[in-house]
């Protein structure tokens, strides 16, 4: 027959079609020139810092407000800056409180990551202490700093108590709508091919959920650093080491502007810093593996 | 076709892929049970194609979600020689795996030893002509590129069976017919059985040894039909056409007595 010979034709070009169904319908990725990146990410905080700086200098110069115990100028801060950089106490500031507040945040890991997973999948459980648990995220961890410093004392595990209670609801709500958020699809998918139990939470539930999870993890640190800051401000005690809020409540004491705005600085530094060294770039790469980011 | 003889089950379940038996199904309603599937019988011989054609509402997923072993039936036996592989409408890939990856992971819950996964799943990439997606994304890979990793993890798993859940279903025509030339060819090569649900005749008669026509609510075997049309055949060849023709009219008679009370 005639038609066979031409059947068997196409057949062998079979795969060339499907190649040339491939190429057409895949895009290549593209890499950023570092120019835009340039023009587009980094210039514009750079401008902005400018300016307010801009604008301090110029309350100062121009004498609209010039009692330095409310407004220092940036040369002082600047000069304290300096100064405690020379005493060599600058970085001690930093490290008493970042190594707090990561500790405190890898504990709150630890216990906010099976609490999320038993909330997610167990119902009874999530009728409990679900709502509670997104409830505590509104309330201010400093609400917790009296408390802890009557049950625990003016001492470290204070510190850490307010850090757990301020990050272990975000992380464990994260992860809770992380897990609400996997697609029942990825789930059934999983059971037939063999992933149930925890095999099916390790392979399928856990990595399906990680950009809530990692949402949570990211809100979580905030959520600590700030708890953290609150309890040095107002459990400062010098036996416990200068960290950076204590830093500001000594400033206030010693009604030395100068000293108060570098604490505040410091603490919103560290806490940037953080975020753009740890978590955002977490969050970057388990979006952009999963093609959920994309370029604009 | 002598393939599953090995593996199957010490009982009579050598001769059958999957044997329904009077499977019934039936969901709470708000009004007393409601009944999907109402005594299913159906066979699939080892190595055999059979598509699955039925309106909305027949309870075509229902079914595979019974033969898959995710749902339990209500009535009726249903045995298959051992667990089916299954494949959706959507590649139902994990998206935070590579496509080798993806097959690796079936394959290690299949018990493969680990130094032996990376090998088998290249193998596994080349028989659906997907060499170099190994160490792609999902997201960096077409439609139809998906659905044959898909195919690909579903055949990691080694099963008798390959369930097919209207797989083509959201490609592109071009794609769609080479992806049934794939499928017959891989069905070949393999030997795997295969149960294939469609709403689309057309598939279903160029695909299928047997087409079996499901009836709505509740879900019934209407009528069966064997094709034996050579392989490799097109879609748009007429012995298709025409058979499709008579079975489109089967199923009209079908949907319309739906809309008559």
């Amino acid at each position: 027959m005639a038609s066979t010979e031409t059947k068997t034709t196409e057949r062998t070009g079979l795969a060339g079609i499907e190649a040339g169904l491939d190429a057409l319908e895949s895009t290549a990725a593209r890499r950023t020139p570092w120019r835009q990146t340039f023009t587009e990410k980094i210039l514009p905080p750079v401008i902005a810092v400018a300016v307010v700086l801009v604008v301090w200098q110029a309350l100062i110069s121009l004498k609209i407000v010039d009692d330095p115990t409310k407004l220092p100028s940036p040369g002082a801060v600047g000069d304290q800056f300096a100064e405690s950089w020379r005493k060599g106490e600058l970085l001690g500031y930093i490290w008493t409180s970042v190594s707090r507040g990561l500790l405190g945040f890898a504990f709150a890991l630890l216990i906010g990551t099976p609490l999320g997973l038993l909330v997610a999948r167990v119902k009874f459980v999530r009728a409990a202490i679900g709502p509670i648990l997104s409830g505590l995220q509104s309330l201010p961890s400093v609400a917790w700093v009296p408390p802890a410093v009557i049950w625990l004392g003016l001492n470290n595990s204070m510190m850490y108590a307010v850090i757990l209670l301020g990050a272990v609801p975000s992380i464990a709500n994260g992860l809770v709508s992380g897990v609400d958020q996997v697609p029942p699809l990825f789930l059934r998918a999983g059971r037939t091919m063999g992933a149930t139990g925890l095999k099916g939470v390790r392979h399928v539930l856990l990595p399906a959920a990680l950009p809530g999870y990692v949402a949570g993890m990211k809100q979580g640190w905030a959520f600590s650093w700030r708890s953290l800051m609150a309890a040095e401000i107002i459990a400062s005690f010098p036996d416990l080491g200068v960290g950076l809020g204590q830093l500001l409540e000594n400033g206030r004491n010693a009604l030395d502007m100068a000293m108060v705005f570098e604490a505040i600085l410091l603490i919103l530094f560290v806490g940037i810093a953080i975020d753009l060294l740890i978590f955002s770039p977490l969050e970057r790469w388990v979006l952009r593996s999963r093609g959920l980011l994309v370029k604009s | 076709m002598a393939t599953s003889t090995t593996l199957a089950k010490a009982d009579e379940s050598v001769a059958h892929a999957a044997r329904l038996d009077h499977v019934s199904k039936s969901f709470p309603g708000p009004s007393g049970p409601q009944l999907v599937l109402d005594d299913i019988s159906l066979d699939v011989a080892p190595g055999e194609f059979v598509t699955l054609l039925g309106a909305s509402g027949c309870g075509k997923s229902t079914l595979l979600n019974l033969v898959a072993g995710l749902d339990r039936p209500t009535a009726g036996s249903l045995t298959t020689d051992g667990r089916p592989a299954l494949m959706f409408q959507e590649h139902a890939l994990f998206p935070w795996l590579t496509a080798g990856k993806n097959i690796e992971l079936a394959l290690k819950l299949r018990g493969v030893a680990k130094a032996e996964r990376p090998g088998k799943a290249r193998e596994l990439l080349e028989l659906v002509r997907l060499k170099g997606a190994y160490g792609k994304r999902v997201h960096e890979l077409s439609g139809g590129m998906r659905q044959r990793v898909a195919l690909a993890r579903a055949l990691a798993q080694e099963s008798k069976l390959l369930l097919m859940d209207e797989p083509f279903a959201a490609l592109d025509a071009i794609t769609r017919d080479v992806l049934h030339d794939e499928l017959t060819r891989i069905w070949a090569e393999t030997g795997v059985s295969v149960l294939f649900v469609t709403h689309n005749v057309r598939e279903a008669v160029r695909l299928a040894q047997r087409v079996v026509l499901l009836s709505s609510r509740p879900g019934r075997i209407a009528r069966e039909w064997t094709v034996d049309i050579p392989q490799p055949r097109r879609i748009e060849d007429a012995p298709v056409a025409e058979l499709s023709l008579g079975i489109t009219e089967v199923l009209r008679e079908e949907i319309r007595r739906h809309g008559q009370h």
